[in-house]
Order: structure tokens, then sequence, then C-alpha cells
């Protein structure tokens, strides 16, 4: 077996130091950007525990910072992995990973959000390619994207989870429109996006014609893991903010708030050791369900531990930071006031699937309970009420 | 650290669950000694964390509470909590070697003689021999010998010998009685200092009850998922109305965070040193965490289950009462939580 941390000391001898980019191409190049992806798309095809060594002994190095590239490298990544062509995987990958190349998820619509499959946007073949038109919504980073991964109608006659056809949007073609959407925290990290009429070549599509919801579901998944995943040290995150207050402010402490923070210290720990556990089963090679209990938990948690903190701060607690409408580049959890965590915290039942649907899902898939009783399903999706 | 399951512990999950589903009977005495008898003779499960050079299989806690999680899936009633874990480990500490020998070929079954929940009892030293009371001892009422703390000594009595008197009390959960001691003039051997031993099977116990008491929770949410699914009302399956399954998902959650919890908590205190404040915090962590996970899935079958969770025939109340029970046992969550505060330096209100 490959001696990791031998060959990352190896590779740290001779990697470019000059400058940034060369060096994250470099490590991509070494087949020590994600250790689990095959030899040639910046993996060695090893077991994904592996990547930790790889982290430890690159400390320090120039980082792509994941939160920036987050929707590249969390949802397009493992899509495109699963379902790209030869010729795909080698275009997109390592520019997606290096940071060069920022993607987003064109996936929401204003008439479609849980009822993803409901969506409107239509593709319509044109010679070597597809013409796009609709409008997408909620799209984060859309701004600052190169790439998108888009869903879109193509066959409007079929049932609306058939019809579908997933590709990757050329942002910078003509006809696609990005405008900021201001949301309850007073910046813009998403947007609304106009496609009208946009050329997209048929390389640029992604899995089958009318296979676009099987792909749309890697993603999906990978969206749920990604964002209840992340590795975070015991006391870390958000309840480490709640409990360096609590331990700094000898003045905020009441009994109540005592026992409500240590329910919620022990709730985070569960589900930091939850999130532990579901990358363990990962690396194992047994993904499991367990990446939709860590989402739906870090949800709630998020919310109920920054209302404690605004609580307890009292007055100086409702002093907003800054209302300035900016562009936002990623969620700033820790960095802002607690107004702006508290506000923020809102969105996270609702983005990636809301914590209603991720019941449905557990419920039926997880727990192999009855669906709904459905009357969309089956007919053409032109016939549907919208 | 590892929070999966090993192969091993699969199979031995495997063998267990064969051997317990044969043998679900009626848990109306408190005791099963065949079951019992079977675990030890069959699987060595009594003594599997009694050394090998003592007779024992030397495996480390983390197996025990895999068969923890079994017994709590299956109710089944025999003492392996109070004589497997908590006595084991209390003789290990202790420094013990004959009383290990004897429970890990069969031949004895201990029990420590303290409270259930709560502090401890009240028994005096007195010319060599024991007197005192302890109330609600579990696990007691099967044990061969009793280990008893006394003064600052922990005491090898006869569970049967002269001047000991158990007196079955009506428990809550009656899949693991309790009984009332009295010692009048016990004769009893002194194994070593009582305070490191408790301690040390406390620590082990609360870690690996939460086990337990995910075994208790999956069967509680497994059933009713099962019973969601057939139960037919409006012309649907009950599972097919949202209120009914949000509820269940929300119940599978915290069993999967339970799961990760319990895991944790058993490879804490698989090490050596049970006193330091990493096997503590996840002891605590784990009761904090999974006593509340159990008894919140065991009232939801009852609920779900409508008219028939609320029959004695039906299994729901056995499971309810032991989640509850094990819910206040080696104290209840907010002292967990108490104690968490103390191992983080979270003080409370009015401290500087
Ligand atoms: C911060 C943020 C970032 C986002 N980023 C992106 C992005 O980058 N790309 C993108 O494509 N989208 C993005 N979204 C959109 C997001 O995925 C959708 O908002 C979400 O899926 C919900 O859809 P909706 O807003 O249409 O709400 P609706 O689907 O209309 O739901 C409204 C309410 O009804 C509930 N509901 C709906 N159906 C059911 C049901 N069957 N059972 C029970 N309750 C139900 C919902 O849970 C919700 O409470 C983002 C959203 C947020 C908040």
């Amino acid at each position: 077996m490959t001696d990791v941390r031998e060959l990352v000391r190896a590779f740290r001898a001779s990697a470019p130091t000059d400058d940034p980019v060369a060096f994250l191409r470099a490590r991509f190049d070494a087949g020590l950007a994600w250790v689990h992806y095959p030899a040639g798309l910046g993996g060695l095809g090893l077991p994904r525990e592996q990547q930790a060594i790889v982290d430890e002994e690159l400390a320090g190095t120039p980082s792509n910072d994941p939160r920036r590239i987050g929707i590249g490298l969390g949802m397009a990544a493992p899509t495109l992995l699963r379902h790209g062509t030869a010729a795909q995987k080698r275009r997109f990958l390592r520019p997606l990973w290096t940071g060069e190349e920022l993607w987003c998820q064109l996936f929401s619509e204003p008439g479609a959000g849980s009822d993803l499959a409901g969506l409107a946007t239509r593709a319509v073949r044109d010679g070597d390619g597809w013409r796009i038109t609709g409008q997408k919504v909620w799209t984060s980073m859309a701004h600052r994207a190169r790439w998108a991964i888009l869903l879109a109608r193509t066959d409007p006659d079929l049932p609306k989870h058939r019809g579908l056809t997933y590709f990757v949007c050329d942002m910078t073609a003509p006809g696609v429109d990005v405008r900021p959407l201001r949301q309850l925290t007073g910046e813009a990290e998403f947007n609304e996006v106009f496609l009208t009429d946009v050329f997209l070549p048929d390389d640029l599509r992604l899995g089958a014609v009318g296979e676009g919801w099987a792909v749309a579901r890697t993603t999906l998944m990978n969206e749920r893991v990604s964002i209840g995943g992340g590795a975070l040290p015991r006391g870390g995150g958000l309840i480490g903010v709640l409990t360096a207050l609590w331990t700094g402010r000898p003045d905020v402490r009441t009994a109540a708030a005592h026992d409500e923070m240590m329910r919620l210290w022990v709730a985070a720990e569960a589900a930091r050791l939850t999130g532990v556990r579901a990358r363990q089963q990962l690396a194992a090679g047994d993904p499991g369900p367990e990446g939709s209990a860590v989402k739906l938990a870090f949800a709630e948690l998020a919310q109920r531990i920054t209302g404690l903190e605004l609580e307890l701060r009292g007055a100086d607690g409702l002093r907003h930071d800054d209302w300035t409408m900016r562009r936002g580049e990623a969620v700033d959890f820790e960095g802002r006031s607690p107004t702006y965590r508290w506000l923020r915290a809102k969105g996270t039942s609702i983005e990636g699937g809301t914590s209603e649907i991720l019941r449905n899902i557990i419920a039926e898939r997880v727990l192999g309970l009855p669906a709904e009783p459905r009357t969309d399903t089956t007919v053409p999706w032109r016939e549907l009420p919208r | 650290m590892n929070l999966l399951y090993s192969q091993d512990e699969e199979s031995l999950r495997d063998s267990l669950r064969a051997l317990l589903r044969s043998r679900a009977g009626s848990p109306d005495d408190g005791f099963d000694a065949q079951v019992w008898r079977l675990l030890a003779a069959e699987l060595g499960v009594t003594g599997l964390i009694v050394p090998e050079k003592l007779g024992g299989a030397g495996a480390s806690l983390r197996e025990a509470a895999l068969v923890m999680e079994e017994l709590g899936r299956f109710l089944t009633p025999v003492p392996y909590l109070g004589c497997a874990v908590m006595a084991v480990t209390a003789l290990r500490v202790a420094g013990d070697t004959t009383v290990l020998s004897r429970i890990a070929d069969g031949s004895a079954c201990a029990a420590l003689a303290v409270p259930f929940a709560g502090p401890g009892g009240d028994v005096r030293v007195t010319g060599g021999t024991l007197t005192g009371r302890v109330a609600s001892v579990a696990d007691a009422l099967a044990a061969d010998v009793l280990l008893v703390p006394a003064g600052d000594e922990l005491y090898e009595v006869a569970a049967d010998g002269p001047g000991v008197t158990r007196t079955p009390v009506v428990s809550l959960d009656v899949t693991r009685p309790l009984v009332d001691l009295t010692l009048s003039a016990a004769p009893g051997r002194s194994i070593g200092p009582a305070q490191p031993a408790l301690g040390a099977a406390r620590t082990a116990g609360a870690a690996l009850l939460a086990s337990e008491q995910l075994g208790v929770a999956e069967w509680c949410l497994d059933s009713t998922v099962e019973y969601a699914r057939t139960r037919i009302q409006f012309g649907r399956p009950i599972g097919s109305f949202q209120a009914i399954k949000h509820r269940l998902a929300d119940v599978w959650v915290s069993v999967t965070q339970a799961r990760a919890v319990a895991r944790f908590a058993a490879g804490a205190v698989s090490g050596v040193e049970l006193d330091g404040a990493e096997p503590r915090l996840a002891a605590a962590l784990a009761q904090a965490h999974c006593g509340p996970v159990a008894v919140r899935a065991a009232e939801e079958c009852v609920q779900l289950h409508g008219g028939i969770g609320f029959t004695w025939e039906h299994p729901a109340h056995l499971y309810l009462k032991r989640a509850k029970t094990t819910s206040v046992a080696l104290g209840t969550a907010a002292a967990h939580r108490g104690e968490l505060a103390g191992l983080l330096g979270l003080t409370p209100a009015g401290t500087p």
C-alpha cells in the first residue's frame, strides 16, 4: 500500500513555492487534492480517510479555501465524477479544485423549490447543442461563478421526473443574466439568474437526455453530506462562540441559561460525533443515510445556539454590525455580529432541502414508510397545476 | 476514535441475536437463569472483560457495550450491567482475582451493593462484620456475591450468607428488579479501597448504559415503524400521514446520534484509566444524551401504537419502563449536564 505520508513529504520538498495557484495545480497533479479520487483526476484512488494525513502534512501551504469553493467541491465534483465523461472530468475537476473556477447551482426556481422536479426552465435541441430559457432563483455565488450545474426540462410531455436533463452551464455565455437578490441579513450571497436563449454545446450535457433526475439525486445527496459534514473540533463552531461568551462574561450568566447551554453543548457534541461517524462510514465505503441526520440536527442547533447567544447579550446583542448591501462571498458564522449569526441561521433549515423535506426523505427512504398519496408523478408535466 | 462496529463485534452481535431471539419469553420474574447460563457457557459474555489469565475473554468495554445493546433490544432479564460490567470493573480496580475467576467461569454472579440511583447506602463495620441498609439495589436478586462499600473499604459478602436479607421491592422496571438489602453482623472480606473501585464502576456503567439505551430506542423505533406501515386508518397506512412520519424521522435522527455517542463513550472507557477526565466526560455526555433519547423513543412507541400501545400484552410498556428507569439510574440527564459543566469549566451562574 502507498505510504501517503512519504508521498506528501516528497511532494512538499519539490513543490513550487513562488505562486499559490502553481502550488495547488502541482498538488492536484500529484494526486494529493482528494486522495479518494482516481489517479489523474487529483487523487490516488485511496481510502478517503487518508486525506486527513495529507491535510495534516500540508498544513500551512497555500489553500483553496473550501468555503469559497464549497458548491464546486461538495456538489459539482462528486456529480461530475460519477456521471461525467472522461473529457468533462479532465476539463473541469482541476480548476474547480484549485479554486481558479468557482461553481454555482442553478436548480431552484420561483415555482420549484422543495418540488425541484417541477421546474420549468426549458432546454431545446439546436443543432449540436441546446438552447436554455428560464428563471432560476436563490442561486448562491452565481455572481462569482464561472460554471453552474443546471437542471432543465427537455420534454414537457413526460411525467415531471422523466423529462429532465442535467447540464453544465457556462456562466459567461450570452443570455445569462445574474441579478443580486438581497437576503434578510442585508447582504446578497444569492441571486436571481435569468437564462434567455443561452446556447450550450452538447458536450456540456451531464448524463443522458431525460436522465437529469438521477444525476440530480447524486448532487442532492452530496449536498446534505457537505452541509452537515464539516469537521469541527469538540466545542468548536457556534457552540464554541456561545461557551466563550459564557466563560468571558460572568455578568450574563443565569441559572436557566446555564442549563440550556449545557443541553445545547450535549446536542452539539452528539451532532458532531454523528458527523464523525458518517465520515467514517463514507471512508469505509458505506455512505449510509447519516448525512441527512447531521444536516437536520445542524440546522436546528444553529438556530437555538444563536438565539440563546442573543438573549444572553441583552441590549448589546441587539446591535447589528452592518446592513450595507454587500455581495457576500461565503457564510461567515464566526466572524460577524451575533445578530448576523442569528439571522443567517434561519437559512440553514431552508437551504439544501428544508427540514420538512428531509424528514419526508428519512421517513420514506430510510424508514420505508409509505409515500404521501400523489397525483403528480404519472401525468405529463405540461398538465400539472402550477 | 473509530465509531463504527468491527467485524468481530458484528459477528458477536449475530450470535447474541440468535441466542436471545430463541429465548424471548415472559420477563415477569425479572431473571432468566437459563439464558444467563447460556450467555456464560455458549458465548462467554459474562466474563468478556475479565482478563484472560483469570479465565475471561480479555475483551474491552467496547465489546461489552455491544452486548448491552442487544440485551437492551431484547430486554433480556439478566444482571449483565450489574455483574459483568460494574462489578467486574470494581473488582479489577480493587485488584481481586478470586471473584473475577468465578464470574469468568460462570459459577458466580456479583453485584455492587449501592442504590441504582442516588447516593450510597449506610453500612458500618463493627467487630469485623457489616451492619446496615442499602435500598433499591439493582441486579442483586440473582447475585451470589455482594460487593459492599463500608467505611473506606469494599467488602465481599456471600449473598445467601448469615446476616444478609434481600427484600424484593416492586420496581417500575420489572425486567431489572431492585432489592432492599439489610445486613446484620454479616461477615465480609475486605478486597480493597472502595472509592476508586466504585468510581470506575460508575463511569463504566454510565458509559455502557448508553448502549443499552440505544438498543431500547432502536427496538422502539423499529417496532413503531413496522406498525405504522401496516396499521390502516382512513383508508391509508397511518405511516403515510406526515404528522406521524415526521415524528418518526425525528426519532430516527436522535437514535442515529445516540449510536455515535454510545460508540464514543464505549471507546472512551475502553482504555486503562477510568478516572481520567476523558472517560468521565464521555460517560456524562452519553447519559445526558442517550437517556432522554430512549425515553422519547419509548414514549412515541406507546403513543403511535394507540390503544394497543397502552395494553399490558404489548411489550411497549416494558421498554417504556426500562427507558425511564435507566434515565434516572446512575444519574439523571440534568445531573450529568452538571458533571459536564464542571469538567468543561462552564461554571454555573453566580460563580466568577
Ligand atoms: C441561503 C440559501 C441559499 C440557497 N442557495 C441555493 C443555490 O445555490 N441554488 C439553488 O438552486 N437553490 C438555492 N436555495 C434554494 C433552496 O434550495 C430552496 O429555497 C428550498 O429548496 C425550498 O424551496 P422553496 O423556497 O421553494 O420553498 P417551498 O418548497 O415553497 O416550501 C415552503 C414551505 O413549505 C414546506 N413544504 C414544501 N413541501 C412540503 C411537503 N411536501 N411537506 C411538508 N412541508 C413542505 C417547506 O418545508 C417550507 O417550509 C437557497 C436557499 C437559501 C435559503
